[in-house]
């Protein structure tokens, strides 16, 4: 898809570290909740950037304000390096933009919409063909081109959206939760797809599910009440949030014995969990160590020269990027409760 | 206004291929069709002062009371409800040239329905009249107000759509503001029983609103340059104010 901007791919200028996104201080009201309440952050040129956190946080709105779509009450959103409140038309030129729930006219055919779209985008006369060409097959399209959209499945209609917002090549894409209602098949291609985008373009994609932000995404940021709550690579994240390290083996023998090995190596090893007993007679246990310690080594020495254990695998367990979400969010939670109990007391004072 | 002519057609093509728009112009003929038979029962049973065209004209406001709301009522409203005016808005098109494509489809449409309502007369003078020469200005008169007062109505029902996510909604209320234009407009004489004191300047303002004197005069020959401006005007305003609405709504440019 390169033949439409051809000098914005130079590599010279993606070596720059010049940001494609710079968001200062966002804030947006509805009435009296803050849907965004002063978001910051800097996203590079070809990166692909996650958005995470409950319903209700304020994800949609920020990309809706990045998009022009909405106005921020107050703060700064550049793309390209110009304030999308000052020149939306220059924006709209350079985002492709997929809205939660991905609406289209359900009457049309797939090509007759993206042909649309294309000329609504000013995608000029002798490029148009060969756009729409490459985002049907990008997004595995061209037996249902000729369909209408109404009588498509969900995933054909996803990809009919994902289709519309890479047409144009933009600078920036955001895809408000792209792989939403996809069999795995689909999100698989989806996720190859945007990762395909890489270092071209810049996306921004919000998603719930989990382990799609991590394959994908090189920067996450997790937001709760309109507040970023962490951000960074998903290594990154980890760091942040999850304060131990878990190992997990499969191992033979009495769990007492396995008790009396590990303390011997150091007693912040503690068994968390324990499993049934496979028909060979090996269970899998999970040893938590309070912070970030490395005892591989130490622990397979350990094991391996005690007569009665035998381990079958041993292996670091990655805390999954759930915990990370779940502990970055519980920890805003917990800071919102402190402002109401101190909002309360206060008004108790007065 | 780039981007003027691709929306107009895609909302067109959408016109074209929507069965609404067959059932709609379907009833319009029906009821256009019931409406010129008795009117010529009419004839054959006692005389009349005025050309059978002149009569017809006068009862346009049958069909503009349902056919404005079912022609504009799905424009901005479904977009809104459907969301896809929020990928629309996100491309480098204007609200003016959005709320101006759905105008000018809807108008299209609701000139080419009036346009085939001119076919009675055809069969009419072709059967009935063999020995009578056809009067054609009634017909150019009477059809250019109807095309004149369409700009009216249909923004006020574009209008309508652009307050509402709800297509029934945008459908009352485009009823609502066409029936008060033509009725309340034509009736406002009625006022000067209350203010008698200011029964001149109340009779000199209906003269200007009455939509039903609009259309005896068009279809009798008298083209009013201030009529013209009345309709003009006002369906400007109302789709400025329907861009407003947008604008409010959806809040972006």
């Amino acid at each position: 898809m390169s033949y439409l901007r051809n000098t914005t791919n130079q590599p010279s200028q993606l070596d720059s570290p010049q940001h494609t996104i710079e968001v200062e201080q966002l804030h947006k009201r509805f009435g009296k909740i803050n849907a965004v309440d002063g978001i910051s952050f800097k996203v590079e040129k070809g990166q692909i950037v996650g958005f995470l956190g409950p319903n209700g946080a304020g994800k949609s709105t920020t990309m809706r304000i990045l998009t022009g779509y909405n106005r921020a009450s107050s703060g700064i959103a550049k793309i390209c390096g110009i304030p999308v409140a000052a020149d939306p038309h220059f924006i709209k030129r350079r985002i492709g933009y997929m809205p939660e729930n991905n609406p289209l006219p359900l009457e049309l055919r797939v090509r007759e919409y993206l042909k649309w779209r294309a000329k609504v985008k000013e995608i000029p006369f002798s490029q148009r063909r060969r756009a729409i060409e490459t985002a049907l097959e990008s997004c595995d399209l061209l037996r249902a081109q000729d369909r209408i959209i109404g009588k498509l499945s969900k995933g054909f209609r996803q990809r009919v959206g994902i289709a519309d917002a890479i047409l144009a090549n933009p600078d920036v894409i955001i895809m408000d939760e792209p792989t939403i209602g996809l069999d795995p098949h689909q999100v698989i291609l989806i996720r190859d797809l945007i990762a395909s985008l890489r270092g071209r373009m810049t996306v921004i994609i919000s998603s719930h599910i989990l382990p799609e932000i991590e394959m994908t995404c090189d920067q996450i940021i997790i937001i709760n009440h309109g507040k970023i709550v962490g951000q960074g690579s998903p290594a990154e994240l980890r760091d942040t949030f999850i304060d131990h390290t878990t190992y997990e083996v499969e191992i033979h023998g009495s769990i007492e014995k396995l008790k009396t090995a590990l303390s011997s190596i150091a007693p912040e090893l503690q068994i968390e969990k324990t499993s049934e007993r496979c028909p060979q007679g090996f269970a899998t246990v999970e040893i938590q160590i309070k912070g970030k310690r490395d005892y591989g080594e130490r622990l397979f020495q350990t094991l391996a020269n005690c007569p009665d254990l035998r381990p079958r695998s041993l292996r670091s367990k990655m805390a999954p990027l759930e915990d990370v979400f779940l502990a970055a969010t519980r920890r805003s939670w917990e800071e919102v409760d402190q402002e109401l109990v101190a909002n309360g007391e206060e008004q108790a004072v007065n | 206004m780039r981007h003027f002519f691709t929306l107009l057609r895609n909302e067109i093509w959408r016109l074209l291929i929507s069965p609404s728009t067959y059932i709609a112009g379907f009833l319009f003929l029906l009821i256009m069709g019931f409406l010129f038979q008795w009117m010529l029962r009419l004839y054959t049973s006692d005389p009349q002062d005025e050309t059978p065209s002149v009569l017809f004209f006068r009862m346009f406001f049958i069909p503009v009371f349902f056919m404005v709301p079912l022609l504009t009522m799905r424009s901005i409203a479904d977009e809104r409800r459907s969301g896809t005016i929020e990928t629309l808005l996100t491309t480098p098109v204007t609200i003016a040239e959005i709320v101006l494509s759905k105008f000018a489809a809807s108008y299209l449409y609701y000139c080419s329905l009036w346009l085939i309502t001119a076919s009675f007369h055809v069969i009419f003078f072709a059967y009935a009249q063999r020995d009578t020469i056809i009067d054609p200005y009634p017909l150019i008169g009477g059809y250019s107000y109807i095309f004149l007062s369409g700009t009216l109505f249909l923004s006020l029902g574009i209008f309508a759509s652009s307050l509402t996510k709800s297509q029934l909604v945008a459908g009352i209320l485009g009823f609502t503001l066409v029936f008060g234009f033509i009725v309340i407009g034509s009736n406002i004489e009625d006022l000067s029983v209350l203010a008698t004191d200011q029964a001149h300047w109340l009779r000199q303002f209906s003269d200007h609103t009455d939509a039903l004197q609009h259309m005896s005069d068009f279809s009798t020959g008298i083209i009013d340059t201030r009529a013209i401006i009345l309709y003009l005007s006002t369906a400007l305003t109302f789709l400025f104010l329907s861009i407003l609405a947008i604008e409010y709504r959806d809040g972006t440019t």
